[in-house]
């Protein structure tokens, strides 16, 4: 074997061995558990804590106004939606109070009158005709709104 | 190996050029042509997770995307959208409006009076956890990764921030974080799924317009609605695997 061979040859074993150790030292653990990434990244990002809780807990403690919504048009309304996350409240209600939205804008985000939002399916009403400065909720009891 | 080019007859030439095509042929069936999937899909076993958004159903609210940005905390100054919904408008003359304050965060307005409107609709936008994803495809650190549920996931603590994803995303459904300085995606609300919730935005849909399932299951709630209504996905030109399905999507939609 001639010598440049010979030469350039350590230098490719000198080469994949440095290759090798920084391999080892720098692969994370659960590398390929799964794929090219780490699998530990997984159970991180499940992790989280949830902030919105869902209406079956809400209706532990105040299950007279989850009833009610039941009978009326909002139903599939989530509490949370008009409330806010409920993940504190939950915990410690005495300390963590949510909103209670009264204004009548928040109102009109779902029901001013657009082209867009199908007709069946929400009732819309057109902000300027309507009652125009009165809050909707001395009307219209947002738990149960048109019983 | 070297040709000896005068001794080469056209009966050598013939021989050799068929024994290459042979073998071309026969590894070619060894080895058949696959589809390329950053994750392994899995066949039958596991869940597979897809998206469904019925257009017909959307008030244009915009809960999912408020709900989202508290779920994840997402930042509140405008353009940073883990999902947002875009109002299309489609007028007499054939243009076509665009538009998306604050991503539908505080509800739309329609500029356009009524009797030049031909059509508008609302159409929510969120990450389409493409199968074949091109942007978990072109992360240079393996930071950004298809989770065996199907679902385009990002590694944080692994991102080095390059933005690479960001612009390989066709759908435009990544960010970088301004705070954290990684990228920043929806994960359909990993953590939630794992606790037996629903992710926020579909929690936070008052008209079930947005619904979520296992792909792999046939009586799933996704499996039924894509068999039972005409579903498309954006960009199929694009071969990304895109599982967000919309019903009664306009071909406007982009």
């Amino acid at each position: 074997m001639p010598l440049q061979v010979k030469r350039l040859l350590l230098a490719f074993a000198v080469f994949i061995a440095i290759m090798l150790v920084l391999k080892y030292f720098l692969t994370p653990d659960s590398w390929r558990e799964y794929g090219a990434y780490r699998g530990k990244a997984l159970t991180e990002i499940s992790g989280k804590e949830a902030k919105y809780v869902e209406m079956e807990t809400c209706a532990e403690c105040h299950d007279t106004i989850a009833g009610l919504k039941t009978q009326g048009l909002h139903v599939s309304v989530q509490c949370e939606i008009c409330h806010g996350p409920g993940y504190k409240h939950a915990d410690d209600p005495d300390n963590n109070d949510l909103e209670i939205p009264r204004e009548r804008q928040f109102c009109l985000r779902c029901h001013t009158k657009n082209m867009a939002s199908p007709q069946d399916i929400i009732k819309q009403i057109d902000a300027v005709e309507h009652n125009e400065g009165e809050e909707c909720i001395t009307c219209h009891n947002p738990h149960q709104p048109w019983l | 190996m070297a040709i000896n080019k005068e001794n080469y007859t056209r009966r050598d030439f013939i021989k050799n050029s068929g024994m290459i095509a042979g073998g071309v042929v026969l590894v070619s069936l060894l080895n058949p042509f696959k589809l390329v999937f950053a994750t392994k899909k899995p066949v039958g076993i596991g869940k597979w997770y897809g998206v469904g958004i019925d257009i017909e159903k959307c008030i244009g609210c915009g809960s999912c995307a408020r709900a989202c940005k508290i779920e994840n905390e997402v930042p509140n100054e405008p353009f940073f959208f883990r999902n947002w919904v875009e109002q299309y408008t489609i007028m007499n003359d054939g243009q076509i409006k665009v538009s998306s304050p604050n991503g539908g965060i505080d509800g739309f307005k329609q500029p356009v009076p009524d009797e030049n409107i031909y059509k508008t609709f609302f159409v929510p936008k969120m990450c389409n956890h493409c199968a074949k994803s091109p942007c978990t495809q072109v992360c240079p650190v393996g930071a950004s990764f298809e989770s065996p549920e199907g679902l385009a996931l990002v590694d944080q603590s692994y991102c080095i921030g390059c933005g690479y994803c960001v612009q390989a995303c066709p759908y435009g459904c990544r960010y970088i974080d301004p705070q954290k300085g990684v990228v920043d995606k929806c994960t359909l609300c990993y953590h939630r799924l794992e606790k037996g919730l629903n992710p926020a935005c579909m929690m936070a849909c008052p008209t079930g317009a947005r619904i979520y399932g296992d792909l792999n299951d046939k009586e799933s709630a996704l499996s039924l609605f894509v068999k039972e209504n005409n579903c498309a996905v954006l960009k199929p030109q694009l071969n990304t695997g895109s599982k967000l399905f919309y019903n009664a999507l306009s071909q406007e939609v982009h």
